[in-house]
């Protein structure tokens, strides 16, 4: 028996090491780094001074990591919201339907999502050109004339969450598609035998079922989208970055562009400790669902 | 009697065709960009400022010729490939072992690498970039393949499906298995493994897709063209060839190619992977 238990501790520590050396080289300790760089005026490679909390000082007053945390936090707002409410519109439509006519509406609107951020872009970039792309019919006829969005400060955001939602929103038709499966038919079969119309069968009955999926979708997206950066970084390629710039791509630009390892750790451990405290949220919210 | 009684069934028939007929129109407005930039790729450089049919009247492959012969593309196609099933293989292979020993084996430090793994499932790898740029310059393996690998095979998803996966296995499987005296090794890779081979597909492709689609890091990590993926690569196109958007779109069709390929003909999978890692029942 106690054989037994030793080569069972054996096949275990074979089993977990190559994840666990992993782990700790490439999560962990990159994690103590940054918050060791953090303290420090230091190049990207190279060893650096010991400075205490002057990158936190800095940061604090740093217009720019002003501006880059209030872009992020306007491009959540404009695509986690709106974003979930057309996934729930479009799953809603989808469900409706049935076999081969579904999957096939289905994969129009998911194939957006297995696709690279590059090729997105360059599909947006033709999709939006400024002379010949098919988008600017629609925005001649709203506002008069055709506009480029990618070097219009008022109309980037908004741009870039638009091409967000149609990227990304796959994800979240699948999980409102599960919930809707989820819930059994004969609850609408009793409304519609009740006379109920179909607002109040979708307020009554599919909204409140569906509200754990919708809560796990927004915290997702809200988590997810936090990390923005491809796609505000390969549109506002080539022009005025600053007033477009968000977290991720600020400590881009200053780790590799501006070789402050030190300081580009400290905006780093910023969004780490933002991004934390919204997935322990998420977490808590999840655990309370849990127990009910 | 009988006619209110017939209309309210009528009335619900034509909402239900209207409602199926708004949906199709919009899944073809959702479809249409990228329907639209296929077309675009298909068309002459002259013609895609020019002809604006929705159909491509004499369509030609010639921007898909001129990419493949004037640019990296195949170099790049070749990371890609290398870069992603390198990374689906480790990911799946370790997420496997670590979620089976987690699940079936007694081992001090249980309980807390499991709670490790859940808590990174909270830690944005992006806020890393910059470490692990440092780590794998110090290591000399920037613009390599490993050096692209290693950092993706942070995925504790992967981990965290496979435990709950065998969770859910009857206690039996295992109580057989070593009553016959296999090995807990044997018993991994012959009983438990083949018992979830939908899960690993599953797993396999959704962890494909997002390898061959990442950005950011490939994009740091290899600075050098000839060690680029293909995701990272088409961007190189566009600066080379200016504003031919008939020979960007082409590159930007092939390097969507795969994983668009890989959703269509596993559809069914992919779908579970995705509800499988947000933990909720498909």
């Amino acid at each position: 028996m106690l054989r037994n238990r030793r080569t069972e501790i054996t096949t275990a520590l074979i089993l977990i090491a190559p994840f666990l050396i992993v782990y700790l080289w490439l999560f962990i300790w990159p994690t103590i780094q940054m918050i060791e760089m953090s303290f420090q005026k230091a190049p990207l490679i190279g060893k650096g001074k010991w400075t205490g909390f002057d990158n936190y000082i800095r940061m604090f007053k740093d217009a720019t990591f002003r501006i880059a945390v209030k872009n992020t936090a306007y491009f959540v707002l404009l695509s986690v919201v709106p974003g979930t409410v057309v996934a729930l519109s479009i799953a809603m439509m989808v469900s409706r339907l049935k076999g081969r006519m579904q999957s096939l509406v289905l994969a129009a609107f998911f194939l957006p999502y297995v696709l690279p951020v590059t090729v997105v872009y360059v599909i947006w970039d033709w999709m939006t050109n400024v002379q010949f792309g098919m988008v600017q019919g629609l925005i001649t006829f709203v506002v008069g004339e055709p506009v480029n969005i990618w070097r219009t400060v008022d109309w980037f955001m908004p741009g870039v969450a638009i091409l967000t939602i149609w990227w990304t929103n796959g994800f979240s038709i699948l999980l409102f598609l599960a919930g809707l499966r989820n819930i059994p038919t004969e609850l609408y079969e009793a409304a519609q035998l009740d006379g109920a119309t179909r607002f109040q069968i979708f307020f009554r009955i599919t909204f409140p079922l569906l509200w754990p999926i919708t809560v796990l979708c927004l915290t997702i997206q809200l988590i997810l989208q936090l990390k923005i950066f491809d796609q505000v970084y390969l549109f506002a390629q080539g022009g005025q970055t600053r007033s477009t710039m968000v977290l991720v791509q600020y400590i881009f630009e200053q780790a590799f562009q501006k070789n402050n390892g030190g300081y580009s750790a400290t905006l780093a451990l910023a969004l780490f400790v933002i991004v934390l405290a919204f997935s322990l949220l998420q977490f808590q919210i999840l655990r309370v669902r849990g127990q009910r | 009697m009988n006619n209110t009684h017939a209309t309210p069934a009528r009335r619900f028939d034509l909402g239900a065709t209207l409602l199926t007929l708004l949906t199709i129109i919009a899944a073809v407005i959702w479809f249409f960009p990228v329907y639209w930039g296929i077309v675009t790729s298909l068309r002459y450089d002259d013609q895609t400022v020019k002809d604006f049919a929705l159909i491509p009247m004499e369509p030609t492959l010639k921007n898909y010729i001129f990419d493949i012969q004037n640019s990296n593309l195949p170099i790049w196609y070749l990371n890609s490939t290398i870069v992603s099933v390198g990374v689906t293989f480790l990911v799946v292979f370790m997420g496997a072992c670590t979620g089976f020993a987690i699940s079936q084996l007694n081992f001090p430090g249980r309980k807390a690498l499991w709670w490790m793994i859940l808590a990174s499932f909270m830690v944005p790898v992006s806020a890393l970039i910059v470490n692990h740029f440092i780590i794998i310059a110090d290591i000399k393996l920037l613009n390599t393949h490993l050096g692209i690998i290693l950092p993706m095979l942070i995925a504790p998803v992967t981990v965290i499906v496979y435990k709950q996966f065998f969770d859910g296995l009857p206690k039996e499987f295992r109580e057989a298995a070593v009553m016959d005296g296999s090995t807990e090794f044997q018993l991994f890779f012959r009983v438990f493994l083949p018992m979830n081979w939908g899960v690993t597909t599953a797993l396999a492709i959704i962890t494909f897709i997002g390898a061959w689609n990442s950005f950011l890091w490939p994009f740091l990590a290899a600075q050098d063209e000839m060690m680029m993926t293909v995701t990272v690569g088409i961007t190189a196109v566009q600066d080379t060839f200016g504003v031919a958007y008939g020979r960007v779109l082409a590159g930007a069709v092939l390097a969507g190619l795969p994983v668009a390929t890989a959703y269509l003909l596993f559809q069914r999978r992919v779908t579970q992977a995705i509800t499988l890692s947000a933990g909720i029942k498909g």
